[in-house]
């Protein structure tokens, strides 16, 4: 809260002259409109925790639209599963950080000159002010106002002897130089976010144990680069995935059976083509640094490795396939494309369950994470996998448009179960699945965002400004003296402490009464020199 | 690593045992209440007139009549110096109850060697320690015995929810929590809500004490809450609500940020917009709006204290409904 007395000088300037050109700038910039902005920002940023966003889960948010087929593409058409991206949620707080600059650098103006200016001059009434002490005090009125000034600046105000018997004090410009600070620190750090997005990058690489990694973009399973991102930002690291340490909780019982407790990724790392390679552990809150890009183990899964043998009896697939875990029991999905099989293509469906129990009601279902009994349930397609359609394809997902599903003799779907080191033939002759053994593989996320130390500065400097304009006080204190008639001629002088403070200040009440007896304590120690 | 079972076992009966010395707190801290509100009906005329009967004194009857300014002025005055005995074995209790309780947490985080706060009852009981502790340490330097029952009220009810509806066994914690900002980040957040719960107390009382108030300056006092005539008028209560989120600000900016630098951490991004990050920056944005509508001319303390009470429910749902039905990165709730 601003000071209200008549004597306080504004500390806003006075925009009312320059006209009703400005009217709507003076309103964007007044607090009332900051509130409001805020508000609304907090209101904008509600939808996104509650429907899924494309930035975070795009497979969700494609379930979310083939569920609601009505609302879906209205909600979609109105940026809400991309809320933060949103043309009404970037205006929002667009508008909040115009009007935070247009509300901060006057105040950052009138801020320095109030620094270099004198403490503002003693009200005429003392008694008018919020806290206000008087005392009469056996002291000569000069000596007194040179005491008052040395208290004041011996409790760190700038003190200022007046010409009208009264010293005027100030202390505490450190509360609105942390104000200032706090909200153009936002602006630094919202500067930051932004560079950060255009110059950053972010892609995700799927490796199975035993195999590599050499960072180019070609490698990557997805990749999503800032706008000002160039491929050769890319620093030429290349590592190995030499094994994934998993552990589950196999003691305490109930919902916490079966939760993760470890994951280690082993890694040797080359930093470039020259460098020596150097052995790494990359843990989920220890990710690996490179160059200017970390790498975060961001999930872990399993990857059956198979042998498929075509029609004609040949090898047309050999290697590892990674599935991708559906549940915290590892229950993981995934597909088979044998391109170069032949007479006929060959896709395969499965179900991969590290530890296998055929629920009654359910079916096949993963009931522990580890691989205790790993089962690779699968169906099986033969035709055209729809690969040379020039249509970019998930690796996770089977386009059956052209292909027949396999069927047993008695015209049943065909479905099989195969444990690792089994071979099973497929009806018809199509051909065979052997399930060779099953490995691990790693998610690795590979990031870089150069401004994010900035962000911290920024944000560091806007935690200190904030703490010290909520807790420095800004104080005004005043002395005023006025010689009375004392007996027998000795100085005797009534003095005014009266004090005003900017915003909640519960200790101000202390402060003048202790600026009070300090005085009336060095009047004392003066008067018992003088004896 | 493995648990310790008995520890965990010996935790568990210590949060019952403090569930029960908070219950006899709770009823010590009711009945000062109520018998503050009788001194201060005895003692404040106004409110006596109205209730000859039930204020049990009739010394002032004749010499006022309702509508006075006198006597929604001194609300909790007659209440000052008459020794409060109820209240004195109210925080009693509150001591024996939090010293069980914060017992029950150390056990729960010895039990499994780590830090208390790895799941859904794990922050319940954690976090209403720390309301509790941050309580009786303001009491040290205040006299805020008043806002007792609306402290250890909402602590109650949290532990209640925590052993019937959370309550999950104790065990090592998922590879994403293992990491010091566990203990950085989260005991600041439970030190922060901690002073926003009894912030929230205090907004509040000072808005019923507000309607109270005004009704007596419009002639008509209020007939029911008398208990209320005890506690501090609104302005009081108003800036007691104020002070106390102006200290959990900085410290829920603090976990804001410390949140951000673990993300970093863990995940690579020190943002996400996950729904909890979305719920904690709500928040900081509410109570942000809350700080500077006290600032702002032409907003009295009631509207201000209308989004103070708005960051209240942001903060519980942040804990109660996000943790629970919101799926993201920081799904640890271990409940269901
Ligand atoms: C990103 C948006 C903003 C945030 C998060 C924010 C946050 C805050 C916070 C937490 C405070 C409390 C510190 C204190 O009381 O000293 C504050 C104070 C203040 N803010 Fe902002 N603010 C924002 C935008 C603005 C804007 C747009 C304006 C200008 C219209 C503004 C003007 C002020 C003023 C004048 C104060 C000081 C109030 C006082 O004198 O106590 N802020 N702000």
């Amino acid at each position: 809260m601003r000071p209200r007395g008549q004597s306080t000088p504004s500390t806003l300037p006075d925009l009312g002259r320059l006209g009703l050109a400005r009217y709507g700038w003076r309103q964007l910039t007044s607090m009332r409109t900051a509130l409001f902005l805020l508000l609304l920002l907090a209101v904008a940023a509600v939808p996104g925790s509650v429907l899924p966003q494309r930035g975070i889960d795009p497979s969700v948010v494609s379930q979310y639209l083939d569920d609601h087929t009505t609302t879906g593409p209205w909600l979609d058409r109105l940026g809400f599963f991309d809320v933060y991206a949103s043309p009404w949620f970037s205006a929002i707080y667009l508008l909040l950080f115009v009007s935070l600059v247009g509300c901060v650098l006057p105040r950052t103006k009138v801020h320095l000159e109030a620094v270099r200016a004198r403490p503002p001059r003693t009200p005429a009434r003392l008694d008018r002010l919020p806290v206000h002490r008087r005392a009469e005090v056996d002291a000569d009125a000069d000596a007194l106002l040179a005491g008052a000034r040395r208290v004041l600046r011996s409790r760190r105000y700038r003190a200022d002897r007046r010409d009208d018997g009264s010293v005027a004090a100030e202390r505490g410009y450190l509360r609105e130089t942390g104000n200032l600070v706090f909200h153009l620190s936002l602006v630094g750090l919202l500067v930051a976010v932004a560079v950060g997005g255009l110059f950053g990058y972010r892609g995700e690489i799927l490796v199975t144990v035993g195999n590599g990694f050499s960072n180019v973009l070609a490698n990557y399973d997805s990749f999503d680069p800032g706008t000002e991102f160039a491929a050769e930002d890319l620093p030429p690291f290349r590592f190995t995935l030499d094994s994934l340490d998993v552990r589950f909780e196999t003691q305490a019982t109930g919902n916490q059976f079966g939760a993760p407790r470890d994951f280690a990724a082993d890694l040797t790392v080359f930093d470039d083509a020259d460098a020596e390679p150097r052995q790494e552990v990359l843990r989920v809150n220890e990710p690996l640094a490179v160059g200017p890009a970390h790498v975060y183990l961001s999930g872990n899964g399993y990857a059956p490795v198979l042998t498929v043998r075509d029609g004609n009896g040949d090898m047309a697939l050999s290697g590892p396939v990674t599935f991708l875990p559906r549940d915290a029991n590892y229950t993981s999905l995934g597909v088979v494309k044998v391109a170069d099989a032949a007479p006929e293509q060959i896709g395969i469906q499965g179900l991969l369950l590290p530890t296998a129990v055929v629920d009654p009601e359910r079916g096949p279902i993963s009931v522990f994470p580890d691989a205790t009994d790993p089962k690779l349930f699968f169906t099986a397609f033969v035709g055209d996998l729809g690969l040379d359609d020039g249509v970019p394809q998930s690796v996770f997902r089977l386009d059956t448009d052209d292909m027949t599903q396999l069927t047993t003799d008695d015209g049943d779907v065909f479905s099989a179960v195969i444990a690792p080191g089994e071979t099973i033939d497929l009806p018809d002759g199509a051909g065979s699945v052997t399930f060779e053994r099953l490995e691990r593989f790693a998610a690795l996320d590979v990031r870089a965002d150069p401004a994010k130390n900035w962000a911290l500065v920024f944000a560091v400097l806007a935690m200190v400004g904030l703490v010290a304009s909520l807790f420095v006080p800004r104080r005004r204190v005043w002395v005023r003296v006025q010689a009375v008639a004392g007996d027998g001629g000795a100085p005797r002088t009534v003095v005014d402490v009266a004090g005003l403070a900017r915003g909640d200040d519960p200790g101000l009440v202390d402060e003048v009464e202790n600026v009070l007896s300090r005085l009336q304590d060095s009047a004392d120690g003066d008067a018992g020199g003088a004896r | 690593m493995t648990v310790d079972v008995v520890l965990a076992n010996l935790s568990n009966v210590g949060v019952y045992s403090a569930m029960t010395a908070y219950a006899g707190a709770l009823a010590a801290f009711a009945t000062d209440l109520s018998g503050l509100g009788r001194a201060a009906r005895a003692h404040a005329p106004a409110a006596s007139t109205l209730e000859p009967a039930l204020a049990g004194s009739s010394r002032d009857q004749a010499t006022r009549s309702g509508g006075g300014s006198d006597g929604p002025d001194h609300a909790g005055a007659g209440a000052v110096g008459t020794p409060r005995r109820a209240a004195s074995i109210a925080v009693a209790l509150t001591w024996l109850a939090f010293a069980l309780h914060a017992g029950a947490v150390v056990l729960r985080g010895v039990s499994a060697q780590r830090v208390p706060w790895g799941n859904m009852y794990e922050f319940a009981i954690s976090g209403a320690v720390v309301v509790t502790g941050v309580f009786l340490a303001l009491l040290v330097r205040r006299d805020l015995r008043y806002l007792g029952t609306f402290v250890i009220g909402p602590v109650l009810l949290t532990l209640g929810l925590a052993v019937a509806v959370l309550y999950t066994e104790s065990a090592q914690l998922v590879p994403a929590l293992q990491s010091y900002w566990l203990v950085i980040h989260v005991s600041v957040a439970f030190v922060a809500s901690a002073l926003l719960t009894i912030g929230f107390s205090a907004t509040v009382l000072q808005l019923v004490q507000q309607r109270r108030e005004q009704a007596r300056a419009a002639g008509r006092p209020p007939l029911r809450g008398r208990f209320m005539d005890a506690l501090p008028r609104s302005a009081e209560l108003e800036r007691a609500g104020y002070r106390l989120v102006a200290i959990a600000f900085p410290l829920w900016t603090f976990t804001l940020v410390a949140g951000a630098i673990w993300a970093e951490k863990a995940w690579g991004r020190y943002w996400g917009w996950d729904p909890k990050e979305v719920w904690t920056f709500v928040i900081w944005v509410v109570y942000a709006a809350y700080l500077h509508a006290r600032a702002t001319r032409g907003w009295d303390g009631r509207r201000a204290a209308y989004l103070s009470l708005a960051g209240y429910a942001c903060v519980l749902v942040n804990f109660l409904v996000v943790n629970v039905f919101f799926s993201g990165q920081h799904s640890y709730a271990g409940i269901g």
